[in-house]
Parts: structure tokens; C-alpha cells; sequence
């Protein structure tokens, strides 16, 4: 992507929140977790969301990546209302425009690094020939042409989470989300990863939304948003 | 990829996969040995012909008629011939030697064309008074061969007899039965007239052929009359229904034997039905996942299904092909017990069918679940 294009598109916010709340029940009671929150987040911006347990960051993730639904208020990413669409309409919103990368990889054990990559574009019309080279190509880019064949158990676990990023990317979603994504890896993995998610903020314009309880993490970020009791305490400019 | 990832799954706890369709094997195995069985003991209704009559004593099979109905039995318009036979019912050897025996009269193999009999052994037979016909399997149970004498004990009719094996007959089809012995009505009347003289010219059962299969009602209808009021009334019924008479003096057990195979089945059900409710827990977090990369419900209760179905029917089919040898071990075992002990295609077909239910109704919960549960919940669940 040309340098002007990411530009332009950064001037534009791809995601927006308008007084979103959402509470979950626990037995009887009905408990709040984020209060009427309003924010705006900028195309290929690459955001950190921090905040103590319990403060909703990670329900915020959840209702941007569409995979929970908010109460009330509106969030619109890429000018849908996701809030608005059924089930079967959110799943192929989440196909087309989302790639997820989880704390613990959540790869198939059964399928090859290849293969997991591969299996969101099932739901492609792509050929299987097309499906395998787009795979072998997304996996190149992480660094894991060598280790195509082997299964989730017999890579180490920066080296899963790469397969992860790349079965995020296979896609090519505007968004990825990613919930501690470092949280299970040592820090030189970590380190790994979170410069992996910048080239691909910076190369290819991505924009990443990444729940971290570790500063350093944060500090790949360009921006770090603090959540506290459901609400936007903060939003800090990392240098 | 997706039936990779099926098979696979399938696999994966190879222990559990391993003892499942362990179970479903001896399941679908046993489910098809107990329907041959009951097969087994309908196999003289479903081999009975159209156009055989029987004819017996009305107040019941162990009551003689006299030989002089024969003619009259020709007699009535719509019969083409009638043979007699006598329940024999002696021993060889030893009381556990069972095997069905019948005196018949000249032409009574003449209405029974699927006992195949070459013209030389017809022959040796009608020459031979002492002589008699054997069919293959029971040849083959005791070692008999063409020329052999053997000796029977009779029980209804006391006394050692010997008999010549005359010929062998083969049947014609998979479900003849050849494991009867039969022997010349005259050489049993002519000793019965020497030993118990009031037992002579009497027979057990008179064989009709008739020259309709649609007329069959009417025609057992006359013989009866003919012989209304008489000291020996008849009952004259179809063959298969003849057949069927015995079949129902142990229609309990048959019943007791087909349900213990729907038992079976039950077992082997709810064993699958725990399997697969364990392996869709284990892998909630994996469905959630899938779910979250935009696949749907259905697709994610469909590998449930497919992994089911693919244990059951790798199960069931093993349980089919072990059927094979174990029911002909069985049927060699059971020797003239069961004559015709045989898998037939209808078994086969239960099994399969039996096997797909199982896979099926033992996915429905764990795929509903897995279905049904919600991403955000689903993604926080540990195996």
C-alpha cells in the first residue's frame, strides 16, 4: 500500500462507539461492565487497551471483534452498525473483516500450520490450489515457511502464535483484534510478536486492537487507551 | 480439509475412539447374530411355497389321519397332486443329534423342486426300501456319504432302523433347508404293520400342490369339508402358515431375542452418546473458535455429526464383516438346530441402519450444545 493512501485512510475513523453499554447477569444480579462509552478509532491505527481486571477491556474487544453483542448505543465499524446484524450476518462480517489472534493460539491440534491457516478460507469461494498458496504465502510473511507441515504441539509457542497472526491475516481483514496476545510467551517471543503486529500495522496498514496487561506490550502501540470500571479513563500518544 | 479435520478429530484420543468402536462392534455383531436368529426361526415360512397346502389331524399335528384320505384329497377340483409324510423323530446316537425326519410317499420330493437331487440318486432311492435322502448340511454335520447305513433310534416308533443314504440333495437357494432326512413311507407302514399293527396305514400330514396360489382359501376350505364330521377332521392351511404355527408356540423367545437386540443397541447408544458429549466439552473452546473466524453453527455441529457418524459407521461396518464368520460359526455350532442360518440382506441393512441411528441420535446433544454456546463463553472454556 502506497505511503498517501495509509494517510488518507488515517484521517478516517474505522471504528466507532456512541455511548455503548453492556452488563452481564450473574445469578439474579445484573452486573455493568462498560457504562455508555464513546470513542472513536482511526484506520490502520494500532491501539493498546489497558485496565485492572474487571474494568471491560476485554468485553470491549469482544463486542468490536462482533463475537458479543453490546445493550445499547451503537457501534459502527467500517460504517456497519454491527450491532444491527443477525447472527449469520455478524459471522460473515466477522469472515470478511476480522482476523483474531487469542493468548493462547487457539490453533486446531489436529491440522498442520498450513492447514489452520487455511481453514477461514473455506468459507471463500477460493480453489484449494489458491487456498494452499495464499496459506504458504501468509505463513512466509511470519517467518514459518519451514514449519508448514507440522501440527500446533511441535512448535514452540511464539512460533503458534505466529501461525496465529497468520491465520489472522489470511483474509485480509481491515481489523485484528488481539486479546494478550503475548500473555502466554517468554519475552523474547513476546518481543517477537509485538514487532510482527508493528510491521504489519505499518506495512500493510492494519488496524490492531490489542488487550495487554503489560506496559512494555503497550508500548508497541501508537496509542494506549485505560479503562477503569467500564469507563475510558485515559487515552495516551505513545511516542 | 474439513474431513481431514473430521477423521482426525475421530481419532484423536485414540483410547476412547478405540474402546467406542470396540463397542459398537460387538454391538452391531451381537444386533446382527440375534436378528439371524430370529430369521433363523422364520426360515421354513419365508422358504414355504404358494401353492403348497398341508393338511393335518384338526385337533392337533401329533394325531394321525388315515392313509385313505389321499384319494379323496386328489379328488377335489383344484389340487394337482398330494404327497404324505410322517414325523419321524428318532435319534442318532445320542438325543442331542436332532435333525428333522420325514417317511414320504413316492412323490412327495416331486412338490418340492428346490431340493436339488441328481437323476442317479432318484434313482438308487426308489430301488432301495431301506434307502433314503439327506440333505448337505446334515451330510456334512456327521460325515454321511452316498452308501453309508445309518442308525436311527426311534422314539415315536420304537426300535433300531437303518437306512441307506440313497443321494444328498443341495438346495436350490440360500434358504432351503438341507438338513432333513427322509425316507420311504411304505418300508415305515409295512414295519409299523409288523411291529404295532394299529398304528399302520396313518400319516401325519398330507401335502397338497395346488394349481393356483390364488385359490389356496377355497381349496383348504373343501378338503375340510370333505372331511367334516368324520373321526379324523382336518385343518388344511397354507404352508407358510403351517410354518408359522410352530413359529408361534415360541413367539415369546422371538420376541425376548428381538428386543434384547434393540437393547444392545440402546447400550452401544448411550456409550457413543457419552463419547461424544465428552469430546464436544473438551473441544468447546476449538468450536468457539471456529465460530469467531465466522463459521456457522451448523457447519460446527456438522463436524459433531461427521465425527459420530464416522466412529459408528467404522464401527458398525467392522460389526458387519465379523457377522460373517461368527454367524457361520455360530450356524455350524447350532447344526441342525437352525437348518438355514444365514445373514441376509435385510440383516445387513438393519445393521447399517442401526449403525447411522446410533451415529446420529449420539450427536444430537453435544452438537446442539456446541452449537448453541456463545462465542465469548465458549472461548473462555478449558478442556
Amino acid at each position: 500500500m502506497e505511503a498517501s493512501s495509509l494517510a488518507d485512510r488515517k484521517q478516517t475513523a474505522l471504528i466507532q462507539l456512541r455511548n455503548v453499554t453492556k452488563s452481564y447477569r450473574r445469578g439474579a444480579q445484573n452486573v455493568p461492565v462498560l457504562a455508555g462509552i464513546s470513542f472513536d478509532i482511526k484506520d490502520g491505527e494500532f491501539l493498546a487497551l489497558m485496565g485492572p481486571s474487571g474494568s471491560g477491556k476485554s468485553t470491549l474487544l469482544n463486542l468490536i471483534a462482533g463475537i458479543d453483542h453490546v445493550d445499547g448505543g451503537e457501534l459502527i465499524i467500517g460504517g456497519v452498525d454491527i450491532g444491527q446484524l443477525g447472527e449469520a450476518e455478524l459471522a460473515e462480517w466477522r469472515a470478511h473483516h476480522v482476523g483474531f489472534i487469542f493468548q493462547f493460539y487457539n490453533l486446531m491440534p489436529v491440522l498442520t500450520a498450513v492447514e489452520n491457516v487455511e481453514l477461514p478460507l473455506l468459507l471463500t469461494s477460493l480453489s484449494r490450489r489458491e487456498r494452499r498458496q495464499r496459506a504458504e504465502t501468509a505463513l512466509a510473511l511470519v517467518g514459518l515457511s519451514d514449519r508448514m507441515d507440522h501440527t500446533p504441539n511441535e512448535l514452540s509457542g511464539g512460533q503458534q502464535q505466529r501461525v496465529a497472526i497468520a491465520r489472522a491475516l489470511i483474509s485480509d481483514p481491515s481489523l485484528i483484534v488481539a486479546d494478550e496476545p503475548t500473555g502466554d510467551l517468554d519475552r523474547e517471543s513476546a518481543e517477537d510478536i509485538l514487532r510482527l503486529l508493528q510491521r504489519l500495522n505499518r506495512e500493510l496498514g492494519k488496524t490492531i486492537i490489542m488487550v495487554t496487561h503489560d506496559a512494555r506490550a503497550a508500548d508497541h502501540a501508537q496509542a494506549v487507551m485505560h479503562l477503569e470500571k467500564g469507563e475510558l479513563s485515559a487515552r495516551v500518544e505513545n511516542p | 480439509m474439513i474431513l481431514a479435520l473430521v477423521a482426525r478429530n475421530s481419532w484423536r484420543h485414540k483410547l476412547r475412539s478405540g474402546l467406542t468402536i470396540l463397542g459398537m462392534v460387538v454391538a452391531i455383531l451381537a444386533f446382527g447374530l440375534l436378528q439371524t436368529v430370529v430369521s433363523a426361526w422364520y426360515a421354513g415360512a419365508d422358504a414355504a411355497s404358494d401353492t403348497r397346502l398341508i393338511t393335518r389331524n384338526a385337533i392337533s399335528l401329533v394325531f394321525p389321519m388315515p392313509i385313505s384320505y389321499e384319494q379323496k384329497i386328489r379328488g377335489i377340483e383344484g389340487v394337482r397332486q398330494v404327497a404324505v409324510a410322517n414325523w419321524f423323530g428318532a435319534i442318532y446316537k445320542e438325543p442331542k443329534n436332532f435333525c428333522p425326519q420325514f417317511a414320504m410317499s413316492e412323490n412327495y420330493l416331486d412338490l418340492y423342486p428346490e431340493f436339488l437331487i441328481d437323476e442317479a440318486g432318484r434313482d438308487a432311492f426308489k430301488h432301495d426300501r431301506k434307502g433314503c435322502i439327506i440333505g448337505r448340511k446334515l451330510a456334512n454335520q456327521y460325515g454321511f456319504n452316498i452308501g453309508d447305513t445309518i442308525t436311527l433310534k426311534g422314539t415315536i416308533f420304537p426300535g433300531e432302523w437303518n437306512f441307506n443314504v440313497a443321494a444328498i440333495y443341495e438346495g436350490k437357494k440360500k434358504n432351503t433347508d438341507t438338513s432333513q432326512f427322509f425316507f420311504h413311507w411304505s418300508y415305515l407302514n409295512e414295519t409299523v404293520k409288523v411291529r404295532y399293527p394299529r398304528r399302520a396305514d396313518q400319516v401325519g400330514v398330507f401335502v397338497a400342490e395346488t394349481v393356483d396360489a390364488d385359490r389356496m382359501a377355497s381349496i383348504a376350505l373343501a378338503i375340510d369339508n370333505q372331511f367334516k364330521n368324520s373321526a379324523a377332521e382336518t385343518l388344511s392351511e397354507t404352508e407358510k402358515a403351517f410354518q408359522l404355527g410352530f413359529v408361534s408356540m415360541t413367539g415369546t423367545i422371538v420376541v425376548a431375542i428381538k428386543l434384547v437386540s434393540y437393547v444392545v443397541i440402546f447400550i452401544i447408544m448411550a456409550v457413543m452418546a457419552n463419547t461424544m458429549a465428552m469430546t464436544a466439552r473438551e473441544r468447546t473452546a476449538e468450536y468457539a473458535t471456529l465460530k469467531a473466524l465466522g463459521f456457522s453453527p451448523i457447519f460446527v455441529s456438522a463436524l459433531i455429526f461427521g465425527e459420530s457418524l464416522m466412529l459408528a459407521l467404522f464401527g458398525g461396518v467392522l460389526g458387519i464383516a465379523g457377522s460373517f464368520p461368527v454367524a457361520a460359526a455360530f450356524g455350524r455350532k447350532m447344526g441342525t438346530m437352525f437348518p438355514v442360518f444365514n445373514i441376509s440382506a435385510e440383516t445387513v441393512t438393519l445393521q447399517i441402519l442401526c449403525a447411522l441411528t446410533v451415529g446420529v441420535l449420539a450427536a444430537i446433544v453435544p452438537a446442539r450444545r456446541a452449537a448453541t454456546v456463545r462465542i465469548v463463553e465458549g472461548l473462555r472454556a478449558v478442556a
